[in-house]
């Protein structure tokens, strides 16, 4: 095993982790405003990527601009999962704030299936794995016997200035006050000034937005979508942003590269079992959320009893 | 009132009669208006029983009169059973509904009365199938043996996965649970001892050496060979839906409700959560597992699609259709939620988003279900009535 290899391997975890990291924070966003888990969230990075691929097929058709559409899909992307997310989050978590949390998971569960289906019957020929169009550069940088495309690279860096940017969004700008205000005391926020609903729509639609982001790296990435991508993705960041710590911004980037990590170790030390990576990353779920329950980084206000 | 003796037995006679009724028009019906017809008339009887002041009362007195419904609904399910003995496709769906409402029942414990989430029902009701399967393949236990060992494998598994779990909040068990059933699934896909994609035949039913594969009448009368797994199916509902009753009226189902009305509240009382959620899952889990376990002997084999998350998600939207709690309703809704597509062929490809439609609308605006689970109601009946 030479270090090329190894090295594309740590880069491919990587760029998978940055996706994974993605998706998490929006778990954890939802988690820290509403003390809620919305499983709809794999759904909506579904909903982003065919979003992106329905507007890139059809600025294709008009103009032959791989970079207007590109941009012009991203762009659709987020509309969609903000539209989405903002939807799910307004008519069904925000009503069932006072319900027991069983109920508020089987709603955007629910809600969830409601996206998946409505692609998979809605979309022309929706049950089968759609071709994503590759948009970005296909030419590969090479050193010694490691070789990485630059498609690759952009998605990389793009991700981390998309996480870092969140990052400066809630801690630096005045929507990122009042999204951790509202997570610390709701009531006190309120008694600030801080308009509850409009806090808690706005989380949503950041947390969506990073979503769509997700979906459509994936989808540059492996190049296919899948109408029932997201249920895995669900579970893989939502397991994600548990690991690392529910309601804290820096645990779930930390569990996206650490799922990432897993999934990559398994494909490395056992080639012939790449069948069961999915296998081992669900029984990595399985037995982290045994272990560690609350997180690795716990929250760190201890809970009301 | 205790004049009312009569008109009340009358009613708890009446109202299972006519579901009943209902279930045999809509396993015989062959036209979509009459099968239109009888949902409607279905959603109406709800709407009388539950909004009308007669409604009301009617209801009360079956939930009175409990024995009397009870034995009403044994009795018209062997009305019904006999009265379709010679179709296979009638008496299959019956079974199969029977058997759906007997894993719901289960679910029915771990999510109402314990307050788990489980979104792994239908990889738990597979895993006792493939579990029949293998015992049944490589050894020669007795079949009804074959039945309780399908439960108590799921059970176990159940439990040692969940243990570390129940000692937080409910998220995580519901994590737990999916990636679990995302995992069943995946495994027995790629991994070609239990049969891979294809899965495992599994031989036919054979209680005490009679062979339910090969009955072909009973007394000298003509009937299908899915009569007697229809019968052993309503049999095993009966009793999961019994044991499920003495529970919820026994000490234990009192302290499994605190646990889940207010864990702080039950551990100051000495109820000590974990253990009282386990002992939920592990029961609701060995009902799932004994009715997979029927399930797979019946059809024959069993393959790794039936563990899909759509079919665990079909299973909890049966269990909140028909009301957190409420067994009747549950056998109500599994009737509707398994028989209505197959009856209305249109509807078919488009179900998981209709249930869905229905589950978050009943979730949003009636979060009991369609019929609520009633207060349960100890001591004597004539102290309450007083």
């Amino acid at each position: 095993m030479d270090i090329g290899f190894l090295a594309q391997h740590l880069f491919n975890g990587l760029m998978l982790g940055v996706i994974y990291a993605m998706i998490a924070l929006g778990f954890s966003l939802f988690f820290g405003v509403l003390d809620v888990i919305k499983f709809s969230h794999g759904d909506v990075v579904t909903l982003g990527a065919f979003a992106a691929l329905g507007a890139i097929a059809f600025v294709g058709s008009v103009v032959p601009l791989p970079g207007l559409a590109l941009v012009l899909g991203l762009l659709a992307a987020i509309a969609a999962s903000m539209a989405a997310g903002m939807v799910i989050g307004g008519t069904l978590v925000l009503p069932l704030r006072n319900a027991p949390p069983v109920n508020v998971l089987l709603i955007t569960l629910m809600a969830g299936t409601i996206l998946r289906e409505a692609i998979r019957l809605g979309v022309p020929n929706g049950g089968n794995p759609k071709p994503f169009p590759a948009l970005l550069p296909d030419r590969r940088i090479e050193i010694g016997s490691f070789s990485v495309g630059i498609d690759s690279v952009t998605i990389l860096l793009a991700g981390l200035a998309v996480v870092v940017a969140t990052h400066h969004l809630v801690t630096r700008t005045r929507l990122g006050l009042a999204i951790r205000a509202v997570a610390q005391d709701p009531e006190v926020a309120c008694l600030s000034g801080i308009d509850f609903r409009r806090t808690v729509l706005g989380t949503f639609a950041l947390g969506s937005a990073l979503a769509a982001v997700a979906g459509c790296m994936l989808g540059l990435y492996y190049r296919e979508i899948n109408f029932s991508m997201g249920l895995v993705l669900g579970v893989i960041g939502f397991a994600a942003a548990v690991v690392g710590g529910l309601g804290s911004l820096l645990g779930p980037i930390l569990g996206g590269f650490l799922f990432a990590g897993v999934q990559t170790l398994v494909t490395i030390t056992v080639p012939s079992a790449s069948a069961y990576k999915d296998v081992a990353a669900f029984a990595v779920v399985i037995a982290l959320i045994g272990l560690f329950p609350t997180g690795l980084i716990s929250e760190r206000a201890s809970e009301r009893v | 009132m205790p004049g009312n003796g009569l008109p009340k037995r009358a009613a708890a006679v009446a109202i299972p009669a006519l579901a009943f009724a209902g279930l045999a028009w809509l396993l015989g019906a062959e036209r979509e208006w009459e099968i239109v017809t009888i949902l409607v008339g279905f959603l109406a009887v709800l709407v009388v029983l539950d909004r009308t002041q007669p409604g009301r009362a009617v209801a009360a007195a079956c939930r009175a009169e409990r024995s009397v419904a009870n034995a009403t609904a044994v009795i018209a399910t062997l009305v019904v059973l006999w009265t379709f003995r010679e179709e296979h496709f009638a008496l299959l769906m019956v079974a199969t509904v029977a058997l759906s409402a007997t894993a719901c029942v289960g679910l029915n414990i771990q999510m109402a009365f314990g307050g788990i989430a489980n979104f792994a029902a239908a990889a738990f009701f597979t895993l006792g199938a493939y579990t029949a399967a293998v015992l049944t393949g490589h050894t020669a236990l007795p079949h009804l043996l074959v039945l309780a060992a399908g439960g108590a494998v799921t059970s176990v598994l159940g439990l040692v996965l969940l243990l570390p779990v129940l000692r937080t909040r409910g998220h995580y068990v519901a994590l737990v649970t999916i990636a679990f059933g995302l995992l069943l699934r995946n495994l027995l896909e790629v991994n070609d001892t239990f049969g891979g994609p294809q899965g495992m035949k599994i031989p036919a039913f054979a209680p005490f050496g009679f062979d339910f594969g090969t009955i072909t009448s009973i007394a000298g009368i003509e009937v299908s060979f899915y009569l007697p797994y229809a019968l052993a199916a309503a049999a095993l509902f009966g009793m999961a839906f019994l044991a499920a009753r003495c529970l919820e009226l026994s000490w234990i189902g009192i302290a499994i409700d605190a646990v889940r009305t207010d864990p702080i509240a039950a551990s100051t009382f000495g109820l000590s959560p974990a253990r009282w959620k386990a002992t939920a899952f592990l029961i609701g889990n060995a009902m799932i597992g004994v009715a997979g376990a029927l399930y797979g002997m019946m059809n024959g084999f069993v393959n790794p699609n039936g563990a899909g998350f759509g079919e665990s998600l079909t299973l909890i939207s049966i269990v909140v259709l028909g009301g957190l709690g409420n067994l009747w309703g549950t056998v109500a809704a599994s009737a509707v939620v398994l028989a209505l597509p197959e009856k209305l062929q249109p509807i078919q490809e488009y179900r998981l988003l209709i249930f869905a439609a229905v589950v978050i609308a009943i979730l949003r605006f009636r979060p009991g279900g369609l019929l609520p689970r009633p207060l349960r109601v100890l001591g004597s009946r004539d102290g309450v009535e007083a």
